[in-house]
């Protein structure tokens, strides 16, 4: 089942990266098309991440998560968002 | 950058070797696959038990965004023998595309396009590739006390807020948040598609509204 799994799922991965790629040169790519897949990155990883703090089993995660925010709409580096979502993480377990 | 890179792929090695996929397996996968979102949720729906298919189907959502990358490297890339265009295709990851298409922005025309892409894209791969396999050997390594599994979200959420940049984007991910929360009771990580497809809608329809 694990191969069948890792199969499928290289071979759903790959398809989506080559898609445009191999297109002779000269088709244009569907202007509503490219409009629709401008916003799949924003939604799809927020669908990823939202579910980890509304539904985690204590507050501390949500309040974690705001931190993180906070931080990566300031500062936009990825290292530091997640070291201040931990630090914040485990401050807020031990007040709460 | 190179730094998230690598701390995302530990926690990823770590978390699919905790969901009880087999390390080589798990090392394959980092391989073939190359797509650190979609191995950790498939290695946690694994360990659940979901149907393949279904497991294939979510790793189709999480990564659709790659579809976005391939469409607009396609502008600088079209003209490549098809051998090159299918290596660039494999080697795309989100850091890689916000990184190019940047410098691309700003000097269109520059020369050595494919050979930057290509430079950057090879060293995101390595970094990766080790991260992981680092993460596979840490694995249960780890004290559960450090909850460094909590770092998978932060991560994402990294990776989301630098593309929040104008309000019909704001849009996309508040509309897909929501949904994916009032959906979490479907079965099976639906919530996922469910939330990229009203995530994108909503995009739209904000973009539609403000111009």
């Amino acid at each position: 089942m694990i191969w069948a799994a890792l199969a499928g799922m290289a071979l759903v991965t790959y398809a989506l990266r080559a898609s445009f790629l191999v297109l002779p040169p000269g088709i244009e790519t569907p202007a509503l098309l490219r409009r629709a897949l401008r916003y799949v990155p924003a939604a799809v990883l927020t669908a990823i991440w939202a579910p980890e703090l509304a539904f985690a089993p204590g507050s501390e995660q949500l309040a974690a998560g705001v931190v993180a925010i906070a931080v990566a709409w300031r500062w936009r580096l990825t290292f530091v968002t997640i070291l201040a979502g931990l630090a914040a993480l485990h401050l807020f377990h031990w007040l709460l | 950058m190179l730094l998230g890179v690598v701390a995302f792929g530990v926690i990823a090695g770590v978390a699919m070797v905790a969901s009880g996929i087999a390390p080589l397996v798990a090392m394959l996968m980092s391989v073939v696959v190359f797509a650190g979102a979609s191995m950790v949720a498939s290695a946690q729906l694994l360990a659940s038990g979901t149907p393949v298919l279904l497991v294939v189907l979510t790793t189709l959502f999480i990564n659709l965004r790659f579809m976005m990358y391939s469409a607009s490297l396609r502008l600088h890339f079209q003209h490549e023998p098809l051998r090159w265009r299918l290596l660039l295709a494999y080697m795309q990851a989100d850091n890689v595309y916000a990184l190019t298409l940047m410098r691309f922005a700003e000097r269109p025309d520059a020369p050595g396009q494919r050979d930057y892409f290509l430079g950057a894209a090879l060293t995101v791969w390595t970094a990766w590739q080790l991260a992981v396999g680092a993460g596979i050997v840490i694995g249960a390594g780890v004290p559960a006390s450090w909850r460094l599994e909590f770092a998978a979200p932060l991560a994402f959420i990294a990776m989301t807020i630098p593309l929040l940049r104008d309000r019909a984007m704001v849009a996309a991910a508040i509309v897909a948040g929501l949904t994916v929360i009032a959906a979490h009771a479907l079965p099976f990580k639906l919530s996922i598609a469910a939330a990229a497809l009203a995530g994108i809608g909503a995009g739209m329809l904000f973009e539609k509204s403000w111009r």
